[in-house]
């Protein structure tokens, strides 16, 4: 039984309540499908197209002769594969590093406890505060020349997956998490002698898996969707993610629609997949991160 | 009681300060690699940005002290009043659409009973995309020729648009396109808000005899008004970073719609090369963002004080 709202069980009960209510709900259904998810079926349709049927331009709903031709160009000539491993490479790597630097950091402030651990802490949430925006040109010279050890981190991984590593929000979460354990049983393992390490991979993270998998989710879904920093890291054409490469294409060759819609759609595809299989963890993860009402 | 708590205070007395030497090493050792990426990603960069907006940097040359210089340069540039013109347009237009569309797209979604989980799949599906994905896309539904819209407006015998090929109408294309593909999340933020309140206010709101729009006013609004308050701060403050929607579908060159963002792109990357004058703007950015910063941070440790 789901708890009333702000109209009540009994006034739906009325049938004037309960025409007014399938009426609400009946165009409701209908404008949020026009609305959210016909844009993204005319795309993945567009792509089935013939390109004489897509430059027609009558609103078709169902491809009249639907083929995978441009779905297969698409893969072969803008390299679909090449670019999509690529991503899938900064992604995975730009998780790992993520986790394993946030936990580690987490785990330390919130278990370990070092002299002014509370103003890094402090000094941390800080940076959920700047504009990521503000900080692109000082950051992009850091990678570009990395201070005292003068490294150039342009075209490689790294240059995407550190700054991602330093992620405040992860952190808070995580430590957040990690202060709630009891005690009791870190202590015990601690008497049958445990190091610091061993508590951390035996104990704490099997019992965070809820949080470790919310922060993964989010983690790689960000990795997948950020462009203009891997635009300005990745200048190597040859080590571009797939939606650098999509809009370089896009923009600097003749591709016909057809084929650049079956590729954005395949940019698309695995995020869709993510979501179908994760969707609880991800709108549960959406209240996560956001303030207690 | 456990017998760590025993232990404990008998390890304090033997440990002494090499214990505890050790415990802060060992702490920091697990910190260190944090400690590394925040220091060269965000501290360093944010003190960099005020230092290199005093510069001359090209690269190439070694950096010079400049003093105001890069300022003067950018108030002097006649791009810097129209980009913070066409911010302050965007961050508005995106507050009108972007801002009220949420709020009352979940006040009726959660009276809905039926198909729940579609209405939240289908709503938050748009901010699965890749955002350049997105742009593309309706780069595709604006095109003057044939384009989704304009096939759409000719069969309803109304007037074509230019969409964002008209100065008129860019803005409020652009706004479209930045509004479908992020509504999602703050829907179902609030969303969730509302599923958390209690019903008691409705029914003893209903007993003094108050209409429909009389409880959204005085019960769920009210109730709201937190969330709410948060969610247009973050929202300013994202809105006013707008980046690829105007790079994508009118480019960083576009007077129409030039943006601050777009603006240091250009200076920094695209067309001057100038990372002195980019680091300018960008302090300028800062400082009007950390305004709305410091009042979200005010208002949230108000709120959980």
């Amino acid at each position: 039984m789901a708890q009333r709202t702000l109209v009540s069980g009994i006034a739906l009960k009325t049938p004037v309540g309960r025409t007014v209510y399938l009426t609400v709900l009946a165009v409701t259904t209908i404008v949020v499908a026009a609305v959210f998810l016909y844009p993204v079926y005319w795309m993945a349709t567009a792509g089935l197209k013939t390109p004489a049927e897509f430059a027609a331009q009558s609103v078709t709903v169902v491809p009249e002769h639907p083929s995978l031709a441009a779905y297969r160009d698409a893969w072969d000539h803008l390299r679909i594969p090449h670019f999509f491993l690529n991503t899938v490479y900064y992604a995975l790597g730009g998780w790992l590093v993520q986790l394993a630097v946030d936990v580690s950091a987490a785990y330390s402030l919130s278990r370990l406890r070092p002299v002014l651990g509370k103003l890094v802490f402090a000094l941390m949430l800080a940076t959920l505060m700047l504009p990521v925006a503000a900080l692109l040109v000082p950051a992009y010279l850091t990678v570009t020349d990395l201070p005292i050890l003068h490294l150039n981190l342009l075209n490689s991984p790294w240059g995407l997956w550190l700054p991602a590593a330093a992620n405040g929000f992860n952190i808070y979460v995580l430590k957040r998490f990690f202060d709630n354990i009891p005690n009791d049983i870190l202590e015990a393992a601690a008497i049958d002698g445990a190091t610091r390490g061993t508590t951390l991979t035996r104990i704490v993270l099997p019992l965070s898996r809820p949080v470790l998998a919310v922060i993964s989710i989010f983690s790689i879904i960000g990795m997948w969707k950020d462009f203009l920093w891997p635009m300005l890291i990745m200048q190597d054409p040859e080590r571009q993610t797939l939606s650098v490469a999509l809009q370089r294409l896009s923009a600097s060759s003749q591709v016909p629609p057809t084929e650049m819609i079956a590729g954005m759609t395949l940019a698309a595809l695995p995020m869709i997949v993510i979501f179908v299989i994760f969707q609880r963890h991800i709108l549960g993860g959406l209240s996560a991160g956001a303030v207690k009402g | 009681m456990t017998a760590a708590t025993l232990v404990a205070p008998l390890r304090l007395r033997a440990g002494g300060f090499r214990r505890r030497l050790g415990d802060n090493l060992m702490a920091y050792g697990f910190l260190a690699a944090g400690l590394l990426c925040f220091a060269l990603f965000s501290w360093y960069p944010l003190v960099r940005s005020i230092t290199l907006s005093f510069q001359q940097d090209n690269l190439v040359t070694d950096p010079q002290w400049v003093g105001l210089d890069n300022y003067r340069a950018l108030f002097a540039d006649p791009l810097f009043l129209t980009a913070i013109r066409n911010t302050a347009e965007f961050t508005g237009l995106a507050l009108i659409f972007g801002y009220a569309v949420p709020i009352g797209l979940a006040i009726l979604l959660n009276e809905l009973r039926h198909f729940t989980t579609y209405f939240r799949l289908a709503v938050y599906l748009p901010v699965m995309l890749p955002p350049i994905v997105s742009a593309m896309l309706w780069q595709f539904f604006y095109d003057p020729g044939q384009g989704l819209f304009n096939t759409l407006l000719h069969g309803a015998h109304l007037p074509e648009s230019q969409w964002v090929q008209s100065p008129r109408t860019a803005m409020l294309s652009l706004v479209l396109v930045s509004t479908w593909a992020n509504l999602g999340g703050s829907t179902l933020m609030y969303l969730a808000a509302l599923q958390s309140l209690p019903p008691e206010l409705y029914e003893a709101a209903e007993l003094d005899g108050a209409g429909l729009w009389q409880r959204i006013r005085r019960v769920t609004l009210p109730q709201l008004r937190f969330i709410m308050l948060v969610m247009l701060l973050l929202q300013i403050t994202a809105t006013m970073q707008v980046f690829i929607e105007p790079f994508q579908l009118t480019g960083f060159t576009n007077p129409d719609t030039i943006t601050v963002m777009t603006l240091i792109y250009r200076y920094a990357f695209a067309v001057n090369q100038d990372f002195g004058l980019a680091a300018a703007l960008s302090v300028l950015l800062f400082v009007v963002l950390s305004a709305f910063a410091a009042i979200y941070l005010r208002i949230t440790r108000e709120r959980s004080a």
